[in-house]
């Protein structure tokens, strides 16, 4: 009878638990009914960006009033955003009407028919003047599915009291390292080497730089060539020399910036916002902190970087596409570009804007308080050299996948059994691409 | 002869139940009724929210389905168990899942037994003590983890550089393995002690105070009086801990993330299935790790026989 008894009371307490839920999900979804019945509202979903609510104020004046945009900000991480977007457009939410895709989704979004293609007259704009990197990018057999709002490059940063003179190839580093560590030098070639997509940019630098592919230019199959097997060779050689921090394989960018400025590194490959938190933390010292394109694998053939950044894309779900074209744009216009790589250092994907000298605000000088990209980025014209050299990471919608199978499969990177872990590869990718196989 | 003997009693164990249940009048049955009537709502609500994903899990799990190929959706049958298990990144962290349960819930085990005894001892502050035990289980796991994670970061964590100052542990797979132990076991030994301590209440003064009339010695009275007396309270302990330990997931989200081959079955499921969008593979992994949870906890209730606490330990077998 106790037995029962007590059953019964935890049976209806759960059940009293739901109910309530229920209520609450309901006058929460009327309320969000409320909010967008007044005036025309475009949601854009973006990675935080601390000062992209200016540019969105900025073109909400431009608008004057025919719709308003509202910036809903994304979660930090690169996985938690695709999380989220993915949830909603997969459930078909009509709340979405501007994307912000990190630029290695655009062909799944377009593959599974959540972007909406660019064309006529917002294409021409889209593409004016853009990088060609950043805008293949945007691209998905051949039609444009996003603008490219911002880019992003890797750079060798170095001390140039360590190392006067940046290496110039791969061997050339590990052989400068070797010395320095034999001289009790700092040493260590800092990157990204934990178990994550950081790991894959790096191997798809080497592979493009060696000249290989790691899919087809479709994306619909492996090809994993000498060259790829050549990166293999190289990261394996790199992080089994002890030129490598012993926390490599749990560092990921901010761990391998902090590291740098430990002092333990002779070299660091990271993103260019390694250069303000220097600026910050360690003011001192920036006089020293110097910057190169990355190191080539092959002698005398420029190196070619793995991009990264944003592109913008419009919901298929969307119910005020032309005003999601016309308000994406603007986010992206020449004027937001250079607004936002003065103040959120985030590189521009236009051009001209590397050239661009008149400060922020035109009027007055330019200085710290006033940036131009000369004040704002030293090293733009070394950005603009990698950027026009740059590899992008295969395109296919399966790119998560693909990721999660090379992350792993290349971790830890001194365990790299060239030939053997380049078949493994060869294998595991094949099945990644066509969603079959489990992924670790 | 010897067989029948001891099929007896528990055939008129079976017929006695019967026995025991009295006619039902008509105001009985009519009270019945609406009983029924009034829980049913509520059963219906719970059927919905716990029931219909589960069925719909097993549904997904038969089909080969993508949600970024939506044109490809099909019925497999069961390719994907297949697929799955004869993978052997399944089985990797399938056998770390296990190994992961069964050290940190034997530790917890002691541990907790440990706490237990000292607090139910405690005379002065009683209430304080055990509300201080239990802050660790009282912090999110995640906030937790961070804090461990820093902790066994080389040059900046403080155990790091205290243990093993020229390596940087969470690199490598075994040190790994026992560092997520211990944030687990820190984590929620507190919530065994407090199992524990529900049990220890159980245990009546007078038993001990015969048995050390008799001449047990502690370690006796404590084998073969408390632990005898607090089984169901034990049990209940182990299995809400090992269905707990086994979906792991938090603390090797933040402190490995799953290098190394240090994944568990659930991040592998969460990779798969919210990463990779793979809701066939995903849900199949789901449903497998629903069929474990069932099976270890089939085992706890028929073979050890687990009850709640306080229940007529005769009466479950």
């Amino acid at each position: 009878m106790g037995k029962a008894n007590a059953r019964n009371r935890r049976g209806r307490s759960p059940g009293r638990a739901m109910s309530v839920l229920g209520a609450g999900l309901m006058a929460a979804g009327l309320l969000t009914g409320c909010g967008s019945s007044g005036g025309l509202k475009i949601n854009i979903y973006y990675a935080p960006e601390d000062n992209f609510q200016k540019v969105v104020d900025q073109c909400n004046t431009k608008a004057g009033g025919r719709y308003e945009i509202v910036y809903n900000k994304l979660p930090r991480g690169a996985d938690g955003q695709r999380e989220q977007m993915v949830r909603r457009l997969a459930a078909g939410d009509e709340g979405l009407d501007i994307l912000g895709l990190d630029v290695n989704w655009v062909a799944e979004f377009a593959e599974a028919g959540w972007a909406e293609e660019w064309t006529g007259e917002h294409k021409a704009q889209a593409t004016a003047g853009v990088l060609p990197g950043p805008l293949e990018t945007a691209t998905w057999n051949g039609k444009l599915y996003a603008a490219p709002k911002n880019t992003n490059v890797q750079l060798l940063w170095y001390d140039d009291r360590v190392t006067p003179a940046p290496p110039e190839t791969w061997d050339q580093m590990i052989d400068q390292a070797l010395a320095l560590k034999a001289q009790g030098k700092p040493s260590e070639i800092l990157f990204t080497g934990a178990q994550y997509e950081g790991l894959v940019v790096i191997y798809n630098t080497l592979v493009e730089s060696a000249g290989g592919r790691i899919l087809s230019e479709d994306g619909k199959s492996v090809v994993m060539d000498e060259g790829a097997v050549k990166a293999l060779e190289i990261l394996k050689r790199v992080t089994s020399s002890g030129i490598t921090n012993p926390s490599l394989t749990n560092q990921k960018e901010d761990e391998v910036r902090q590291q740098f400025q430990r002092g333990t590194g002779a070299f660091e490959l990271n993103w260019p916002f390694v250069y303000p938190s220097y600026k910050k933390e360690k003011p001192e010292d920036l006089a020293h902190f110097k910057w190169a394109t990355y190191p080539s694998v092959v002698p005398g053939q420029p190196a070619r970087t793995t991009i990264g950044g944003y592109d913008l894309a419009v919901s298929t779900a969307s119910r005020h596409k032309p005003e999601a074209f016309e308000a994406a744009l603007c986010l992206r216009s020449p004027e937001s570009q250079k607004f936002s790589a003065l103040n959120d250092g985030v590189p521009p994907t236009i051009e001209s804007l590397y050239t661009d000298t008149t400060p922020l605000d035109p009027s007055k000088p330019a200085g710290d308080d006033n940036p131009s990209m000369e004040t704002q980025y030293p090293m733009r014209a070394t950005i603009l050299e990698a950027l026009k050299n740059a590899a992008v990471r295969p395109l296919t919608p399966a790119y998560q996948n693909a990721s999660t199978v090379m992350s792993k499969l290349l971790s830890p990177p001194s365990a790299i059994d060239p030939r053997a872990t380049a078949e493994e590869l060869r294998q595991q990718l094949a099945d990644a691409l066509e969603s079959k196989g489990v992924i670790p | 002869m010897t067989v029948a003997e001891p099929a007896a009693p528990a055939a008129t164990a079976a017929k006695g139940g019967k026995r025991a249940k009295p006619p039902l009048s008509e105001g009985k049955k009519a009270e019945r009724r609406l009983g029924l009537l009034l829980c049913a709502p509520a059963a219906i609500v719970m059927i919905a929210v716990t029931g219909w994903p589960i069925i719909y899990s097993i549904w997904l799990s038969l089909q080969r389905y993508d949600l970024r190929f939506p044109g490809q959706q099909e019925f497999v049958g069961l390719d994907n168990y297949v697929a799955v298990l004869t993978n052997s990144y399944w089985w990797t962290s399938f056998g770390t899942t296990m190994l992961l349960t069964v050290v940190s819930v034997a530790i917890e085990l002691v541990l907790g037994m440990a706490l237990a005894l000292i607090m139910h001892r405690t005379l002065v502050g009683r209430g304080l003590v055990r509300t201080v035990s239990l802050i660790p289980y009282g912090i999110v796991t995640v906030v937790a983890a961070f804090s461990w994670y820093y902790a066994w970061t080389p040059d900046t964590g403080y155990l790091a550089n205290l243990i093993a100052p020229e390596s940087a542990l969470l690199t490598e797979r075994l040190p790994s393995l026992a560092i997520i132990v211990l944030a687990e076991v820190w984590k929620t030994t507190p919530f065994m002690a407090l199992l524990l301590m529900a049990g220890l209440a159980l245990v009546p003064d007078d038993l001990l105070k015969a048995a050390s009339m008799d001449g047990a010695t502690a370690w006796q009275r404590f084998t073969k009086v408390m632990l005898p007396v607090m089984k169901p309270a034990i049990l209940v302990a182990l299995l809400f801990r090992t269905l707990d330990a086994f979906r792991i997931f938090d603390n090797i989200f933040v402190l490995t993330n799953g290098a190394q081959d240090t994944s568990s079955v659930s991040m592998q499921t969460y990779n798969n299935l919210i990463k990779g969008l793979n809701l066939g593979i995903g849900s199949t992994m789901a449903v497998l790790i629903f069929l474990t949870v069932a099976i270890i906890a089939f085992i706890f209730i028929k073979v050890f026989g687990t009850a709640a606490p306080g229940s007529d330990p005769g009466g479950k077998r």
